[in-house]
């Protein structure tokens, strides 16, 4: 069976198609969806991708989570369905309460593109059961208002329950809380990050490692582990 | 037609970038008379007709579930402009 991922595009998404493309090179099958819609097309698992949908007005993400489609988005996050946010699509989960906290503008106010060093602090969930717990990764990082904050309490409580997916190793590049760069919902099928895993899929066109220059494909294992889940549900 | 304004700032405790880069702006235009600058969003809903309770009541609820995000935002005030 081929696996169909749905990627969302909104007014303002900007890698749409490298997420559609990273799908593709993981082995699924990519699903241009469009937030107008309210039909998910039967797709097993889903991404919201990076970009500034709505010119990012109002607050980043805040108009994209109360498109038409987000209501379907919601269904099928509480049924189980893997969907993962990526940058803006993260922004996005967390506006519309699938993913607790908020993400306001990089403490030194400045756009940063990076590739981000990351350690995998989850990977009991559906996009990262293709890692090591404790497993360093390199991805590229790109936003302007990627700084991750929630209460205390909150913090207190992703932390006791697993609920951060990743963390930024080495350097913190936006002034997130407990260098925070990813979380997951208590189920595992909800998953939100900053960095970008769909543009490191591709020999080539990835971070640099210490074998070759741009020949990362660390982001390949989000793709992988959400093929995995749905292959194990189907199965 | 009644207008009614939404305020909306950043909650006290976080760092505000966008002010932090105004009172930058102070600084080097040798203002000093202020000691902070902290940057809100103001909003303005015309309503069609009069402003009653139920009109109000909506006007709370965007503010508080549209308008504003109570991680990173207080409502500071939802007034009927005269």
């Amino acid at each position: 069976m081929t696996v169909r991922i749905g990627v969302i595009t909104f007014p303002g998404s900007l890698d749409d198609r490298d997420a559609q493309r990273a799908v593709r090179i993981a082995g699924a099958e990519p699903v241009a969806l469009w937030h107008g819609s309210h039909d998910l097309e039967g797709v097993d698992a889903l991404v919201l991708p990076g970009g500034f949908s709505y010119g990012d007005y109002l607050r980043s993400g805040a108009i994209a989570a109360l498109s038409p489609i987000m209501t379907e988005v919601k269904d099928a996050a509480d049924k189980g369905m893997p969907i993962l946010g990526i940058c803006n699509g993260f922004q996005m989960l967390v506006e519309a309460h699938l993913l607790p906290g908020g993400l306001i503008r990089n403490d030194h106010q400045h756009f940063v593109r990076r590739d981000q060093k990351l350690t995998v602090e989850n990977a009991d969930t559906a996009w990262t059961s293709a890692f090591e717990k404790g497993q360093e990764i390199v991805i590229p990082l790109k936003n302007g208002e990627g700084g991750y904050i929630a209460a205390g309490e909150t913090l207190d409580r992703l932390e006791g329950e697993g609920l951060v997916a990743f963390r930024y190793a080495g350097v913190n590049p936006n002034g997130s809380l407990r260098d925070i760069a990813g979380l997951t919902n208590e189920r595992g099928n909800v998953v939100g990050l900053m960095p970008h895993p769909e543009h490191a899929t591709e020999p080539g066109f990835g971070p640099d490692t210490p074998h070759a220059m741009r020949s990362g494909v660390d982001g390949l294992g989000f793709f992988a582990s959400a093929i995995a889940a749905v292959a194990s549900v189907a199965a | 037609m009644p207008t009614i304004v939404v305020d909306v700032m950043p909650k006290a405790e976080l760092l505000d970038p966008q002010g932090k880069a105004v009172s930058g702006a102070f600084a080097r235009l040798g203002i000093d008379a202020f000691t902070q600058v902290r940057i809100g969003k103001r909003f303005e809903l015309t309503v069609d007709g009069e402003v009653d309770d139920r009109v109000l009541a909506e006007a709370r609820r965007v503010a508080e579930e549209v308008l504003s995000n109570s991680v990173i935002e207080d409502v500071v005030g939802v007034e009927v402009a005269e």
